[in-house]
Formats: structure tokens, sequence, C-alpha cells
């Protein structure tokens, strides 16, 4: 299998490997894919709630050398983008930001599904930590 | 005591050569003694072995029953019961299809096993298409089968075993004595593809009851496109009915021109194998053993796959949890290995053979198999090993499965999301 240079640099030089603290209000896990299908990917995103912004990420993969490239660019990606503009980041954005070839194609899945399951996990997060505000301040107002 | 010492110091300071080759399962190089055999018959002695009425053709000829008698000297047989072939693919599916197609009348059922490289498996798989029946006998957690299990298999239609005698992957080594005494007993025709293990270990056909035997030269130090068939003559003599129609050549069972300097490469080989296999295959042992202690060391949590004691002196296959195999090759990428991983194959399948052992599809994906070979050198052992584990350290820091098994997650009972993949 020829890599193409970003995803040997990924390889070997992972951005972002790590993790947050996943009981955080302000952080959204995902994790993806199966040890028996040989690729599972933790994706982590940290947001400012003042303003909205991913102002951290984080990743660890076990898999091949596309899916850690996959999911180390997915993280420089993020960082700095709002929770709605890191939705609409693509797979075949990965695909052709790495030259992925055809058979590496579901690593690049694999990252947007992580991706979507890290701001998921975020909003649900949110949702209920909103919730329980509410019922906190009704009786106030 | 003092030359020793000097040539252990001199070893030590001997730059290594990469990228190492340490996948010697996969093919070999031409040993020199091999290719310098050979070259006469490239050029100079360029007859065909069935001109029977020239010079050119005697000489070829006598070159191929040359090499035909070193090849039966290696597995104790007589030099007519040898078969050229292209390969060993070649030789299973002439030995398999042979015997299915000749004993018809006598039974349509056969039995290998599950761990079999894929030349006998799909072969037996183009076969249950034709009316044929197979059964796959499973392995057992050593990679062995289970002597019991082949005993209830047989049955009043059975014409056939093939069962290899050492794992292309694992190494592990089945009990071909007694799967040749129980074949010999009921009176069914026993072949074993001996590819991995001729010419590595002691392998004789009478010792080990064995009729049909699949053979290659690029496996032991000689060139490719060579194979060979052994078909035993007496007690019983076996026949087989040929799958390549022409020129009648080895005594029709396989028509074509003879490759002579394959085949005279092929014979060197194995003498050069059976003069040398008892030092070859103790230093090798000694070397593999000391990898996978010098692994076991180094690192947690790792698995030999397939038993080590019924096992090929030169083949270890390690998984190493919690780090994906391709990923672990793309590391060492200065070192030639193998691994079961799906993202390694053709299919994208993690190796049915491991898969076969029981040990979760998981470890498939994260082993990888040494091959040591005659040109293998302590160094390059240490260097795989060290490289290796600083490879395998970096990837368990990445691995978010080494997290959370360190946390204490069962890893085996967690709700993984795996549609799609």
């Amino acid at each position: 299998m020829a890599y193409s240079n970003k995803v040997i640099d990924h390889y070997e030089n992972p951005r972002n490997v790590g993790s947050l603290p996943k009981d955080d209000v302000n952080v959204g896990t995902g994790l993806v894919g199966a040890p028996e299908c040989g690729d599972v990917m933790k994706l982590q995103v940290k947001v400012n709630p003042q303003t909205g912004i991913i102002d951290d990420a984080k990743f660890k993969t076990f898999g091949c050398g596309s899916a850690i490239a996959s999911s180390s660019l997915a993280t420089e990606w993020l960082k700095g983008k709002t929770v709605d503009e890191a939705l609409a980041i693509k797979n075949t954005d990965i695909v052709n930001e790495l030259s992925l070839p055809p058979v590496k194609i579901h690593c690049s899945v694999l990252a947007e599904d992580a991706i979507k399951a890290a701001i998921s996990d975020y909003k649900k997060k949110q949702t209920a930590d909103g919730k329980k505000a509410e019922t906190v301040a009704q009786p106030t107002a | 005591m003092e030359r020793e010492a000097f040539r252990r110091a001199n070893e030590n300071t001997m730059a290594i050569k990469l990228p190492i080759y340490m996948d010697y399962h996969a093919t070999t190089p031409v040993d020199p003694r091999v290719l310098e055999a050979m070259m006469p018959y490239f050029t100079t002695e360029f007859g065909n072995a069935a001109s029977r009425n020239h010079p050119f053709g005697w000489t070829a000829e006598e070159a191929v029953e040359k090499a035909r008698k070193q090849l039966a000297e290696l597995i104790g047989a007589n030099a007519k019961e040898i078969v050229f072939t292209s390969g060993a693919t070649e030789s299973d599916n002439l030995a398999i299809k042979g015997v299915a197609e000749m004993y018809r009348e006598k039974g349509n059922h056969i039995i290998t096993a599950v761990t079999e490289h894929k030349a006998v498996i799909d072969t037996c798989k183009r076969l249950e298409k034709e009316g044929y029946r197979v059964t796959y006998l499973a392995v057992q957690k050593d990679g062995r089968i289970s002597l019991d299990d082949l005993r209830a298999a047989i049955g009043d239609k059975t014409i056939l075993i093939t069962i290899m005698m050492a794992n292309n992957e694992i190494g592990v080594i089945q009990p071909i004595a007694e799967i040749g005494a129980i074949a010999k007993q009921k009176g069914i025709l026993f072949h074993t593809d001996a590819v991995q293990a001729a010419g590595k270990i002691p392998f004789n056909v009478n010792d080990l009851k064995v009729d049909l035997a699949s053979l290659s030269a690029h496996k032991m130090y000689g060139p490719k496109g060579v194979g060979a068939l052994y078909v035993r003559r007496r007690n019983p003599r076996v026949l087989l009915a040929p799958i390549i129609d022409g020129g009648g050549h080895e005594r029709g069972m396989r028509s074509g021109t003879l490759n002579v300097p394959g085949i005279v490469g092929f014979g060197k080989a194995a003498e050069l194998c059976r003069q040398e296999m008892a030092t070859e295959s103790e230093r090798l042992r000694n070397l593999r053993d000391y990898l996978n202690d010098k692994l076991h060391k180094q690192l947690d949590e790792i698995y030999i796959n397939g038993s080590i004691d019924h096992r090929l002196p030169h083949n270890l296959n390690i998984s190493f949890a919690y780090v994906e195999g391709e990923s672990l090759l793309m590391g060492i990428n200065d070192v030639a290995v193998s691994s079961g991983s799906a993202c390694t194959s053709a299919s994208l399948e993690p190796s049915y053979v491991l898969k076969a052992l029981g040990a979760g599809d998981d470890l498939a994906h994260s082993s990888i198999r040494f091959g040591l070979g005659r040109w293998t050198t302590k160094e390059e052992v240490d260097y795989v090993a060290d490289k290796l584990t600083s490879v395998v350290s970096r990837l368990r820091d990445m691995s978010p499965l080494y997290e959370l098994a360190k946390e204490g997650v069962d890893l085996s009972t967690m709700q993984w999301q795996t549609e799609g993949h």
C-alpha cells in the first residue's frame, strides 16, 4: 500500500493525540468503529461556552495509517470551527486532502462519523444541562 | 575461545543492511549455490528434456533426473514418485482434483481443515460445486486438528484426506504421522501440503505414511515457478487424473515442457536443505526463541498465535493487543514481515487462519508473522524487536482500546457501533 506523503506525515506526527475530560459539560466524545473491524476512533471536542467555538480537539485511534491520518486531520480542522461548521465537514473532504485510495474511503467515513458522534454527545450534554438550568431558573422567574 | 569472542565483537559492529527481510514464509531468495547450478541450463545446456534423439535433450533429461533424485532423497521417496509442476498451487490442485476424478466411483467425500492454504480450500470448494462433499475440520486453540474429529468425519465415501504439514501463517505442525496412520488404516489416500515444512524439518513420506505431498522450490531457497508433487507408487499405487493434457510428460500426470533450469535449482536447493537442515533449524530456533523472549520482556499483552511446541523453528506469529497490524507495519517500514490484518490482505478480511483459532478478530487485526531464514542474523532480530517495541508503545499511546483497557473496561462486553464497517 503506497501512502500519500500527507498520510505518512499524519501517521508519523499525529496532531492532537490525547484525551479531554469526558465528563466536562463542554466536551463532546465520539467513539466509533469496532475492534473486530480493525478500526476504532475516539474523537473529542471542547467547545468554548462563551463563543460556541471548538477550541480544542483530541483523538485516539486504533486502526491503519489512513484511519490515524483521517482522525488526526479531523482534529486539526475542528479547532476554531463552530459546532455547525464542524458538522459540515464531509468524508470526501478528508479523502481529497489525504489522497486516500478507494479501499481506504471507509477510514474517512469513520472520521466523519466520529465528528458527528462527538458533536451529538456535546449537544446532548448541553440540552440536559440547559433543562437542569431551566428547572432551577423557573422559581425565581 | 578467543576467536569466538572476536567473531562476536565483529558481528556487533557490523552495520545492518536495511530493509530487513523477515518474511521467509512468503518466499526465500535463491541461494547463490542454487543459482550457480542453474546457470548453464539457461544458455549452453538449453535442451528440451523430452528430446530423445540428440545430446541437447539427453543433457537436459539427465539434469532433470538428478534433480528428481535430490528431491526424492529429501523426503525419503523414490525418484520415480516425483512429478514436477509449476508450483505448489498446481501440485495441490493436481493432487486433490486428480484423486477426486480418478476415485469418483469409490466415493465423493474429502476431508480437509479450515486453516489450509487457499490452494487447497478453493480447490475443495470447486469440487463441492461438482458434487463432491467436503468436510472442513475446525482446529483447536493451538491450531491443530483433533484426531477424534478426523475419525468422526471419515465415512464410507471418503476418498481423500488433505491436511497440511505446517501452516504458512502460524507455522503450526499438524499431527501428520497420526493422520497418516488413520488414513492408512481406513484405506483412504492422504495428501499433505508440505510446502512450509519440507527442507526445514524432517519430512519422510514413508515414516509419515503420506501418499501425496506438495512441494515448492521458492520456499526452500530455490527459484519461483517450480514445484513438485510426490505421488506414491507402491503400497498403494496412487493414480491421478491429469488436469493438464498434452505431450504426456511426467508419466502423463503433468504435460508441458519441463522447466529445466528451475528443476535443476529445485534439486540443488533440496540437497542443500537436506545437508544443512539440522544446523540451520537449530540456529533459527534459537534466533526465533530469542526474538520471542525479547518481545515478551519488552512488551506486555502480546500473544503467540498457535502452538509454540508444534511449530516450525523459524516461525513466530504474535498479536500485539490494542494495535492494528497495518499501522504497525507502517511504523516498521524498513522490516519486511506480514500481518493478518484485514487492511493488509487483498480480500480486506482479517486472516481466516487466525480467526479459526478463536482468539477474536481484534487479535487477528493485531498480528504480525515473522519468518526467519538462512540469512537472518541476531543483529537483525535485535533491530526488529527494538523497533517493534518502540512502535507498539507509540501506537498504544494513541489507541483508544489501550486507554479503555487501562481504565479497566472489558472490551469484549462493550457495545460497538459496527454498522456499515
